[in-house]
Protein backbone atom coordinates (compact mmCIF):
# COMPACT_ATOMS: atom_id res chain seq x y z
CA UNK A 1 0.00 0.00 0.00
CA UNK A 2 1.14 3.30 -1.15
CA UNK A 3 0.74 6.01 0.98
CA UNK A 4 0.19 3.84 4.29
CA UNK A 5 2.36 6.31 6.67
CA UNK A 6 -0.47 9.12 6.26
CA UNK A 7 -2.44 9.23 9.67
CA UNK A 8 -6.33 8.28 9.03
CA UNK A 9 -8.44 10.89 9.80
CA UNK A 10 -10.26 9.18 12.49
CA UNK A 11 -7.12 9.00 14.43
CA UNK A 12 -7.29 12.62 15.41
CA UNK A 13 -10.89 11.35 17.23
CA UNK A 14 -9.13 9.00 19.47
CA UNK A 15 -7.69 10.21 22.72
CA UNK A 16 -3.91 9.84 21.68
CA UNK A 17 -4.79 11.45 18.55
CA UNK A 18 -6.68 14.44 20.12
CA UNK A 19 -3.76 15.20 22.15
CA UNK A 20 -1.41 15.18 19.06
CA UNK A 21 -4.08 17.56 17.60
CA UNK A 22 -3.37 20.01 20.94
CA UNK A 23 0.33 19.82 20.88
CA UNK A 24 0.21 20.42 16.94
CA UNK A 25 -1.87 23.29 17.18
CA UNK A 26 -0.20 24.85 19.77
CA UNK A 27 3.35 24.38 18.22
CA UNK A 28 1.74 26.32 14.90
CA UNK A 29 0.35 28.94 17.47
CA UNK A 30 3.64 29.78 18.86
CA UNK A 31 5.33 29.97 15.35
CA UNK A 32 2.73 32.66 14.51
CA UNK A 33 2.11 34.70 17.51
CA UNK A 34 3.52 37.93 17.13
CA UNK A 35 5.81 39.14 19.39
CA UNK A 36 4.43 41.93 20.83
CA UNK A 37 0.63 41.32 20.24
CA UNK A 38 -1.27 44.49 18.88
CA UNK A 39 -4.57 44.81 18.65
CA UNK A 40 -7.03 47.67 16.97
CA UNK A 41 -9.49 49.32 19.04
CA UNK A 42 -11.95 51.96 18.90
CA UNK A 43 -12.73 54.22 21.40
CA UNK A 44 -15.56 56.62 21.73
CA UNK A 45 -15.95 58.57 24.57
CA UNK A 46 -18.79 61.30 25.62
CA UNK A 47 -17.64 64.88 27.06
CA UNK A 48 -19.95 67.30 28.88
CA UNK A 49 -21.53 70.45 26.95
CA UNK A 50 -20.49 72.55 29.46
CA UNK A 51 -17.04 72.80 28.23
CA UNK A 52 -15.74 75.49 25.97
CA UNK A 53 -14.05 74.24 22.35
CA UNK A 54 -10.94 74.73 23.92
CA UNK A 55 -11.35 72.45 27.35
CA UNK A 56 -12.69 70.21 24.87
CA UNK A 57 -9.66 70.19 23.13
CA UNK A 58 -7.40 70.23 25.88
CA UNK A 59 -9.21 67.00 27.23
CA UNK A 60 -8.94 64.97 23.93
CA UNK A 61 -5.43 66.43 23.64
CA UNK A 62 -4.95 64.53 27.23
CA UNK A 63 -6.43 61.12 26.17
CA UNK A 64 -4.45 61.49 23.49
CA UNK A 65 -1.16 62.02 24.93
CA UNK A 66 -1.66 59.47 27.33
CA UNK A 67 -2.25 56.64 24.14
CA UNK A 68 1.13 58.23 22.67
CA UNK A 69 3.07 58.12 25.83
CA UNK A 70 2.21 54.12 25.58
CA UNK A 71 3.44 53.36 22.56
CA UNK A 72 0.28 53.16 20.74
CA UNK A 73 -0.24 54.18 17.41
CA UNK A 74 -3.05 56.42 16.05
CA UNK A 75 -4.83 55.64 13.27
CA UNK A 76 -7.68 57.75 13.15
CA UNK A 77 -9.61 60.10 15.02
CA UNK A 78 -12.97 61.93 14.56
CA UNK A 79 -14.66 64.55 16.12
CA UNK A 80 -18.35 64.14 16.42
CA UNK A 81 -19.20 67.64 18.01
CA UNK A 82 -22.11 68.19 19.89
CA UNK A 83 -24.84 65.66 19.45
CA UNK A 84 -28.22 65.46 21.20
CA UNK A 85 -28.35 62.54 23.66
CA UNK A 86 -31.05 59.92 23.18
CA UNK A 87 -31.90 59.96 26.87
CA UNK A 88 -30.37 62.25 30.08
CA UNK A 89 -26.95 61.50 31.53
CA UNK A 90 -26.32 63.61 34.31
CA UNK A 91 -29.15 65.96 33.69
CA UNK A 92 -27.61 66.84 30.42
CA UNK A 93 -29.11 65.95 27.28
CA UNK A 94 -25.92 66.72 25.01
CA UNK A 95 -22.50 66.03 24.37
CA UNK A 96 -19.19 66.38 22.89
CA UNK A 97 -18.62 62.53 20.90
CA UNK A 98 -14.97 61.58 19.83
CA UNK A 99 -14.20 58.72 18.08
CA UNK A 100 -9.95 57.11 18.69
CA UNK A 101 -9.33 54.45 16.21
CA UNK A 102 -5.83 53.16 17.50
CA UNK A 103 -3.56 50.16 17.74
CA UNK A 104 -2.73 49.18 21.30
CA UNK A 105 -0.85 46.40 23.47
CA UNK A 106 -3.58 44.92 25.27
CA UNK A 107 -2.48 46.04 28.88
CA UNK A 108 -2.99 49.36 27.69
CA UNK A 109 -6.71 49.34 28.02
CA UNK A 110 -7.15 48.93 31.38
CA UNK A 111 -5.61 52.25 32.79
CA UNK A 112 -6.55 53.92 29.89
CA UNK A 113 -9.97 53.21 30.76
CA UNK A 114 -8.72 54.41 34.58
CA UNK A 115 -8.16 57.44 32.92
CA UNK A 116 -11.69 57.95 31.76
CA UNK A 117 -13.41 56.76 35.32
CA UNK A 118 -11.06 59.07 36.77
CA UNK A 119 -12.55 62.13 34.59
CA UNK A 120 -15.50 63.92 35.82
CA UNK A 121 -16.12 66.17 32.29
CA UNK A 122 -16.20 62.48 30.42
CA UNK A 123 -20.07 61.36 30.77
CA UNK A 124 -19.58 57.61 29.15
CA UNK A 125 -16.70 55.79 27.12
CA UNK A 126 -16.83 52.19 25.25
CA UNK A 127 -13.62 50.80 24.02
CA UNK A 128 -14.12 47.96 21.80
CA UNK A 129 -11.60 45.32 19.88
CA UNK A 130 -12.06 45.60 16.26
CA UNK A 131 -12.19 42.06 14.51
CA UNK A 132 -11.06 41.97 11.06
CA UNK A 133 -14.24 42.51 9.33
CA UNK A 134 -14.79 45.90 11.42
CA UNK A 135 -11.27 46.98 10.54
CA UNK A 136 -11.98 46.84 7.11
CA UNK A 137 -15.61 48.04 7.18
CA UNK A 138 -14.02 51.41 9.42
CA UNK A 139 -11.33 51.87 6.20
CA UNK A 140 -14.44 51.96 3.70
CA UNK A 141 -16.36 54.21 5.81
CA UNK A 142 -13.39 56.58 5.90
CA UNK A 143 -12.60 56.13 2.37
CA UNK A 144 -16.69 56.97 1.30
CA UNK A 145 -16.42 59.88 3.59
CA UNK A 146 -13.34 61.05 2.24
CA UNK A 147 -15.16 60.80 -1.23
CA UNK A 148 -18.00 62.60 0.12
CA UNK A 149 -15.77 65.33 1.11
CA UNK A 150 -14.03 66.01 -1.65
CA UNK A 151 -17.31 66.08 -3.63
CA UNK A 152 -18.80 68.64 -1.65
CA UNK A 153 -15.38 71.16 -1.55
CA UNK A 154 -15.39 70.56 -5.56
CA UNK A 155 -18.72 71.59 -5.85
CA UNK A 156 -18.32 74.62 -3.92
CA UNK A 157 -15.65 75.33 -5.77
CA UNK B 1 -46.50 20.00 -14.86
CA UNK B 2 -46.13 21.45 -11.06
CA UNK B 3 -49.73 20.91 -9.59
CA UNK B 4 -50.55 22.03 -6.13
CA UNK B 5 -52.84 18.98 -5.56
CA UNK B 6 -52.75 19.95 -1.55
CA UNK B 7 -55.29 22.71 -1.16
CA UNK B 8 -54.08 23.52 1.97
CA UNK B 9 -50.31 24.06 1.33
CA UNK B 10 -49.70 27.73 -0.56
CA UNK B 11 -47.78 28.65 -3.41
CA UNK B 12 -44.64 30.12 -3.63
CA UNK B 13 -46.24 33.42 -4.71
CA UNK B 14 -48.23 33.33 -2.30
CA UNK B 15 -45.82 32.81 0.68
CA UNK B 16 -42.31 34.91 0.16
CA UNK B 17 -39.51 33.26 2.12
CA UNK B 18 -37.84 35.40 4.82
CA UNK B 19 -34.34 35.81 4.18
CA UNK B 20 -31.58 37.27 6.44
CA UNK B 21 -30.57 40.74 4.35
CA UNK B 22 -27.06 40.59 5.88
CA UNK B 23 -26.45 37.35 3.94
CA UNK B 24 -28.22 38.05 1.09
CA UNK B 25 -26.15 41.56 1.16
CA UNK B 26 -22.70 39.72 2.33
CA UNK B 27 -22.48 42.19 5.20
CA UNK B 28 -20.15 41.42 7.56
CA UNK B 29 -19.75 43.94 9.87
CA UNK B 30 -22.41 45.94 11.99
CA UNK B 31 -21.61 49.40 12.91
CA UNK B 32 -22.59 50.05 16.16
CA UNK B 33 -22.17 53.83 15.67
CA UNK B 34 -25.02 53.72 12.57
CA UNK B 35 -28.08 53.92 14.90
CA UNK B 36 -30.39 54.85 11.87
CA UNK B 37 -29.65 51.81 10.67
CA UNK B 38 -30.28 49.49 14.05
CA UNK B 39 -33.73 51.56 13.95
CA UNK B 40 -34.95 48.77 11.81
CA UNK B 41 -34.51 45.88 13.90
CA UNK B 42 -36.13 47.59 17.00
CA UNK B 43 -39.56 47.86 17.70
CA UNK B 44 -41.40 51.31 18.85
CA UNK B 45 -40.38 51.00 22.23
CA UNK B 46 -36.67 50.34 21.68
CA UNK B 47 -37.18 46.66 21.92
CA UNK B 48 -35.08 44.55 19.73
CA UNK B 49 -37.35 42.47 17.43
CA UNK B 50 -37.04 38.75 17.49
CA UNK B 51 -35.56 36.84 14.31
CA UNK B 52 -38.86 35.55 13.28
CA UNK B 53 -40.11 38.72 12.46
CA UNK B 54 -36.77 40.39 10.56
CA UNK B 55 -35.79 37.09 8.96
CA UNK B 56 -32.25 37.55 10.09
CA UNK B 57 -30.23 34.62 11.13
CA UNK B 58 -28.94 33.51 13.89
CA UNK B 59 -25.53 34.48 13.90
CA UNK B 60 -26.41 38.24 12.38
CA UNK B 61 -29.21 38.78 15.10
CA UNK B 62 -26.77 38.01 17.66
CA UNK B 63 -24.54 41.03 16.30
CA UNK B 64 -27.30 43.25 16.13
CA UNK B 65 -28.16 42.51 19.56
CA UNK B 66 -24.77 43.27 20.56
CA UNK B 67 -24.20 46.47 18.73
CA UNK B 68 -27.55 47.92 20.02
CA UNK B 69 -26.64 47.35 23.86
CA UNK B 70 -23.72 49.32 23.02
CA UNK B 71 -25.56 52.29 20.83
CA UNK B 72 -28.02 52.37 24.09
CA UNK B 73 -24.71 52.61 26.11
CA UNK B 74 -23.60 55.67 24.23
CA UNK B 75 -27.01 57.36 24.09
CA UNK B 76 -27.25 56.82 20.10
CA UNK B 77 -29.88 55.10 20.89
CA UNK B 78 -32.78 55.12 23.45
CA UNK B 79 -33.10 52.38 26.20
CA UNK B 80 -36.61 52.80 26.77
CA UNK B 81 -39.02 54.97 24.07
CA UNK B 82 -42.77 55.35 23.30
CA UNK B 83 -43.10 56.20 19.32
CA UNK B 84 -39.85 55.87 18.39
CA UNK B 85 -40.17 55.76 14.03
Amino acid sequence: MAKAWILPPHFFWTSRGKMWKTLLTFAVHLKTKPFLSMNQYETIFILTPVLSDEQVKEAVGKFEKFLNDRGTKMIHQESWGLRKLAYPIQKKMTGFYHLFEFQADPTVIASFEVEFKRDERVLRFLTVRLDKHAIAFNQSRRVKKGAAEALNEGGEA
Amino acid sequence: MISNSFAAIPTQEETRKKFCRFKKARIKHIDYKDADFLLKFVNEQGKLLPRRITGTSLKFQRKISVSVKRARHLALMPYVADGLK
